[in-house]
């Protein structure tokens, strides 16, 4: 729970990553605000296009050209945008980890698992290779790989999407970061491998203290795994608060209409909840709120200005002009 | 509410609906696996093996289970997309294994199939009008001029515009180009539609608009849907029944409601129990399956899910358990179904 006596570990201020492509300035990112405290799990979710995966790539410093990230990006007290590239290299995958959607295409297919891994450990430390063969196998047994003293010799061919995930939750956590970016890690595989993998994440969590900012576009997994939770649309944050109230009062009509138009197993209704249109053109966004088209509860000043994200009750902000003064 | 009520209901909402259209019995789908240096055949992957079912007219039966379940390939081989290795596939009472080329054509009017990647369906250099009214051309149906307006009538009938009929495939959205695939489904005028994953690829903002674009079709025309997927809340939102697929074999079949409250087989409850549910409150009793599918080119003796089931016995592992009927019409294949 995000409480004013928690230590935040990252800290993100009027983060702006823009694209500047031919067809014009793409605001993949638009003034995000948000921070994760120490061993807290905080969830990030949206549709494709929200920004949510862009705004990990620019904590984590794997933004390029023609793309350009500007405020504040506060970790352990050091600004991430202000690092020369040599330094944030240092900290990604030493204290900053992160996880993506696809682990098969994540792993280098000519290389054995135990060269992946074992890689990290020499980057990061001055290790013998027989400790960090020893340390990867270890690292592979705490993430639930069978027999791992053979599976370490194995290609990443040879193992299943579940596997290939895992292995790559070993490396990503085999340096004990504070922090561990997990991108829609469960989004390619089956319900019940990703049962297993939350499970494996839920507990690592617990055992290493390991923040986590999770991804993804499932309502069902934000409420299984996070303690707080942002959702964004168009690159913006439009609320965020503590997950328990985001499901029992969400404030946004962009929240409630997802969460409707969702079917949940064991409350069948006759028909869902639609939210009409589609998500507006990032290159080319409205004046006023980027939702307001789709919105059914649209005022006559939601076309004309975007609205602030403000503090409507103790620990839930909404941008919305519905709850503006 | 009092059980023999809820019975007495089901049993109402299954008879309301008419005869059997499509019957499928024991149908088998294996793919043989090459290896050597001649290439030949040294095993065979079991895809789909013994499945039978059958679909009530205007009735929308569910098939859910994992990748590589097979569930796809039912699909595939029903329409004789796929030759079969076994069994039979009645569609409005003739089986489509026996259909000369002539007849073929006349029952894949009659039956078509809406896939998960519309994109990838759907020619990237023709405009979509044109893909829509190809069917059209092909078994000549209407005027050049009464074909365009098909096509039109089409588009506005799946919330397009009819400028829309110009453009390219790669000018539109998932969710568009998923109402483009099922405008293109319907143009034959079909009696059956196999919906394999329409809307796993889709937002869930948009997901919710193509699904209640499909019930709203079916109701209209009074369409059969073979719906396939993987999500479970999904199958549940839109199915009357639901089979359930572990291996190339069905080992639940049951009315929705049946189902989803009460599963019988211990795959199924797994299955429900890994689903995170939106809703922090909810106290789920989560089973975590061991372990992962084992391969369809050798499946494990006696009852495929033993391996990873907490009930297994002994006689799971050596005798394969056949689809038994516990309750009206709820049918499960499993030793040691708790009633």
């Amino acid at each position: 729970m995000q409480e004013n006596n928690d230590r935040p570990i990252l800290e993100i201020s009027n983060l702006r990553t823009y694209f500047h492509t031919e067809d014009g300035i793409v605001k993949a990112v638009d003034d995000v605000n948000f921070h994760v405290n120490a061993g807290e799990i905080v969830g990030l979710v949206g549709e494709s296009g929200c920004g949510k995966t862009v705004t990990s790539l620019s904590i984590i410093g794997l933004v390029s050209a023609p793309g350009k990230v500007e405020g504040k990006i506060d970790f352990n007290g050091r600004d991430l945008l202000k690092l020369s590239t040599k330094e944030i290299s240092e900290i990604r995958g030493n204290q900053i980890s992160m996880i993506f959607q696809q682990p098969q295409s994540s792993l280098n297919p000519v290389l054995t698992v135990g060269d992946q891994i074992t890689e990290v450990l020499h980057i990061h430390q001055d290790i013998e290779k027989e400790d960090a063969w020893d340390k990867a196998i270890e690292m592979l047994r705490l993430v639930g790989i069978p027999s791992p003293e053979k599976k370490v010799h194995a290609y990443p061919h040879e193992m299943s999407g579940g596997q290939a995930q895992r292995v790559m939750i070993a490396m990503a956590l085999i340096l004990n970061p504070s922090l561990l970016i997990a991108d829609e890690p469960t989004t390619a595989l089956d319900v019940t491998i990703q049962a297993q993998i939350l499970d494996l994440m839920r507990g690592l969590n617990k055992e290493m203290n390991t923040a986590i900012i999770l991804i993804t576009h499932d309502l069902g997994v934000i409420a299984d795994m996070v303690s707080w939770v942002a959702v964004m649309y168009a690159g913006k944050i439009v609320e965020q608060t503590s997950v328990a109230d985001l499901y029992a009062e969400p404030l946004h009509p962009y929240t409630q209409g997802l969460i409707g138009s969702i079917p949940i197993l064991g409350r069948k209704k006759h028909r869902l909840d639609v939210i009409p249109g589609v998500v507006p053109n990032l290159v080319d966004l409205p004046a006023g709120c980027a939702f307001a088209s789709r919105c059914n509860r649209k005022l006559e000043i939601c076309e004309e200005k975007m609205p602030e994200l403000i503090v409507q009750k103790p620990r839930h902000e909404v941008r919305c002009w519905l709850y503006q003064e | 509410m009092d059980a023999n009520l809820t019975d007495n209901n089901i049993e109402k909402v299954t008879s309301n609906l008419g005869e059997d259209f499509v019957v499928v019995e024991n149908l088998v789908k294996y793919f043989p696996v090459r290896g050597g240096i001649l290439r030949r055949v040294v095993d065979h992957v079991q895809a789909v093996d013994g499945v039978s079912f059958t679909v009530k007219k205007g009735e929308t039966l569910g098939l859910v289970g994992e990748s590589g379940c097979g569930k796809t390939t039912v699909g595939m081989t029903m329409l004789r997309l796929l030759d079969p290795t076994g069994g039979s596939v009645k569609i409005d009472g003739a089986n489509i294994y026996d259909l000369d080329k002539h007849q073929l054509k006349e029952m894949r009017r009659k039956a078509q199939i809406i896939f998960q990647d519309p994109y990838a369906s759907l020619n990237p250099r023709k405009p979509i009008g044109d893909s829509i009214i190809d069917g059209l051309d092909v078994h000549k149906i209407g005027t050049p001029k009464e074909r365009r307006q098909i096509m039109v009538d089409l588009l506005k009938k799946v919330g397009m515009e009819e400028y829309h009929a110009h453009r390219y495939p790669h000018e539109f959205s998932g969710g568009q180009r998923q109402r483009i695939g099922i405008a293109r489904a319907l143009a034959l005028k079909p009696d059956f539609i196999i919906c394999d994953e329409p809307v796993s690829a889709l937002d869930v903002s948009i997901q919710s608009q193509v699904l209640n674009l499909l019930q709203d079709l079916q109701e209209e025309f009074n369409l059969t849907y073979l719906f396939v997927a993987h999500n479970l809340s999904v199958i549940e939102h839109i199915s009357d029944r639901v089979a359930v697929m572990y291996l190339g074999k069905i080992v639940e079949l049951a009315p929705s409601d049946n189902l989803f409250i009460s599963p019988l087989h211990y795959y199924t409850q797994a299955l429900m129990s890994a689903i995170p549910v939106p809703d922090p409150e909810a106290e789920i009793d989560r089973i975590i399956l061991e372990g992962e599918v084992p391969t369809p080119i050798n499946p494990p003796a006696g009852c495929r899910f033993h391996p990873r089931c907490s009930a297994a016995t002994e006689r799971c592992s050596q005798e394969e358990p056949q689809l038994t009927e516990y309750r009206p019409d709820h049918w499960a294949a499993c030793w040691n179904v708790q009633i």
